[in-house]
């Protein structure tokens, strides 16, 4: 027996322990990252004396479910900010698309250049993107409201979008379209029928972080919005007064139906990778 | 002509969001610097004028702010760091199977949106809440213990809103290592513990950085978790800022704050982009 199998062999059940201990600590890492989340499930279905959601347990009720939709601007924010989600990721995929093509199947001068605006525009600070972009509109009188935070979404989420995107695009064998060019094909129809079918995951990707991305922000939609409330906005305004309840059950429909979107695209995605291996 | 397009492909193809990035991403940088060295006020107008002593007053007024947006930023990034890495370590290297499920287990709390998330934490931690208020009417704590409005409580809300943006990257790069690289260490006698310090940390530190950077210039410019969980004592620049935009209407004054925020964390970045490149945090940042 070699000296390493030896060694091996005697190490093994510290190892072993060792692994198990790490697999403990990293489960209660998830349950701390679920905490929150349970708390809010749990306190939308708590009594809410005054409408506001009380910091203790007073029993069970669904009255906050019945009047889900009962508080009319909370509603009115919540579609502004689907609105601006969806409209936000589709001009982001829209945008993003020809740049992480360009970036991945050529070699060009201001490709460095546009890495670092991308880097950057990751990186930046969003107190410095909301500053600024209010800076802009400020210095060009363009009133604020529902297209400025648009505006302001699509500015973050383009970078996301091309890095995404891109990411899917790197690992794409290049013979296809080659295959595609050779059989007389356009770069606009090799485009359509090849590399688009392949990169619609990375797209779909896109759009999805896109989109939570854009119903997460606060910090930058606080500066941009004018008398404009996206949903984080009324949740921010109405913390200092008491949180009405149906904050609580509008964000459980939220995480309920974003979870199931993303339950279901990971699903497609793997039944799509068991077809191409087997 | 083929190869005339060949060569203006790229060029057309970035054009649109080159254009969009520059109008509202890069020029809206240039307009806060010059509303930073503005004068006039919100009714009258502004004109924009060399008032560089904009910056200093700045500085001087909002020291301590800045120290502090930097203090908490670069704890609550190092305390990420370290409740994070064993988490993207174990999953990468024992995750078996299931890796992406642990992966979306963690990135699931990003369907309920930042500032609820924060608002379950006041909850959570409040004086007579459900965790602090039976332990004080049992006598385990003392009345006056109190979570909320202390350092802690914004440097605890901000390790948890970074954790998932922490993993990833992390995970990215460990899931990089070749794993034969770990086998010849061992069978060159490696310890266990050698093999992870002189090994697997070294090869995964671009996820580090990547990641470190990134949870970094998110939480020095955070101001929700220092507004919702905080007090008057642990104002961050994020919040004069914030303040100065839309309680006291000096512009001025919070551009310039904002521009050398920016500065501040442009001289990071650019440090950061010097030694590691570009192109990691490309492959990091999600």
């Amino acid at each position: 027996m070699s000296a390493a199998l030896m060694r091996a062999g005697t190490r093994r059940p510290k190892l072993e322990l060792g692994r198990r201990l790490l697999g403990f600590y990293s489960g209660l890492v998830i349950i701390y990252t679920m905490v929150p989340i349970v708390v809010m499930i749990v306190f939308s279905f708590n009594i809410a004396p005054n409408g506001r959601v009380a910091l203790k347990w007073l029993g069970f009720t669904l009255n906050a479910y019945r009047n889900a939709f009962g508080i009319q601007d909370l509603t009115g924010a919540l579609v502004n900010s689907l609105v601006v989600g969806v409209g936000s990721a589709a001009i982001s995929i829209i945008l993003g698309t020809p740049l992480a093509l360009a970036l991945t199947r050529y070699k060009f001068r201001a490709k460095t250049a546009t890495d670092i605006v991308i880097f950057a525009d990751i990186a930046a600070p969003a107190v410095v993107v909301g500053a600024s972009l209010l800076s802009l509109f400020l210095e060009l009188n363009i009133p604020r409201g529902l297209i400025t935070i648009l505006i302001s979404h699509v500015a973050f989420n383009v970078a996301f979008a091309v890095v995404v995107i891109r990411a899917r695009m790197i690992g794409l064998d290049r013979s296809l379209d080659r295959a595609a060019a050779d059989l007389g094909a356009t770069p606009w129809v090799a485009f359509w029928t090849v590399t688009m079918p392949l990169i619609l995951p990375g797209i779909v990707g896109a759009g999805l972080l896109g989109f939570a991305m854009s119903i997460d922000d606060l910090i930058i939609t606080n500066f941009v919005a004018g008398q404009t409330l996206t949903f984080p906005l009324w949740v921010y305004g109405a913390a200092k007064i008491g949180t009405p309840p149906q904050v609580f059950v509008l964000s459980t429909f939220i995480f309920a139906a974003g979870g199931a979107l993303a339950v279901i695209n990971s699903l497609i995605n793997r039944r799509a990778e068991r077809r191409n291996n087997g | 002509m083929r190869r005339l397009s060949r060569q203006f492909a790229p060029y057309l193809l970035s054009l649109p969001s080159w254009a969009y990035l520059a109008v509202f991403f890069v020029i809206p940088l240039g307009s806060m610097l010059g509303l930073a060295l503005a004068t006039g006020d919100p009714l009258s107008g502004y004109v924009i004028s060399d008032n560089f002593s904009e910056f200093s007053l700045g500085f001087s007024e909002y020291h301590a702010e800045f120290v502090r947006s930097f203090l908490y930023g670069s704890i609550s990034t190092v305390v990420t760091l370290v409740i994070a890495y064993p988490v993207a370590y174990w999953i990468a290297f024992h995750g078996g199977r299931n890796k992406s499920t642990y992966l979306f287990l963690l990135v699931l709390p990003f369907f309920v949106t930042f500032v609820i998330r924060v608002l379950a934490w006041e909850f959570i931690l409040s004086d007579q809440g459900f965790v602090l208020g039976p332990l004080k009417s049992l006598g385990l704590i003392p009345q006056s213990t109190h979570i909320l409005s202390t350092q802690w409580a914004v440097i605890g809300g901000l390790v948890y809103n970074s954790l998932a943006y922490y993993v990833m990257p992390l995970y990215v790069a460990l899931e990089k290592i070749d794993r034969r690289v770990v086998r010849a260490a061992g069978d060159l006698f490696a310890t266990p513990a050698v093999t992870f310090f002189r090994v697997i940390v070294p090869l995964s530190a671009p996820g580090i950085f990547a990641g470190f950077l990134l949870v970094f210039v998110t939480n020095v410019g955070d101001f929700v978790n220092a507004d919702i969980l905080g007090g008057t004592g642990t104002y961050m620049i994020g919040n004069v800022i914030q303040d100065s935009f839309f309680v006291n209407q000096d512009y001025p004054l919070a551009a310039c704050l904002s521009s050398m925020l920016m500065f501040l964390l442009m001289l990071a970045i650019f440090l950061y982009a010097r030694v590691f490149g570009t192109d990691t945090i490309q492959d990091y940042a999600t």
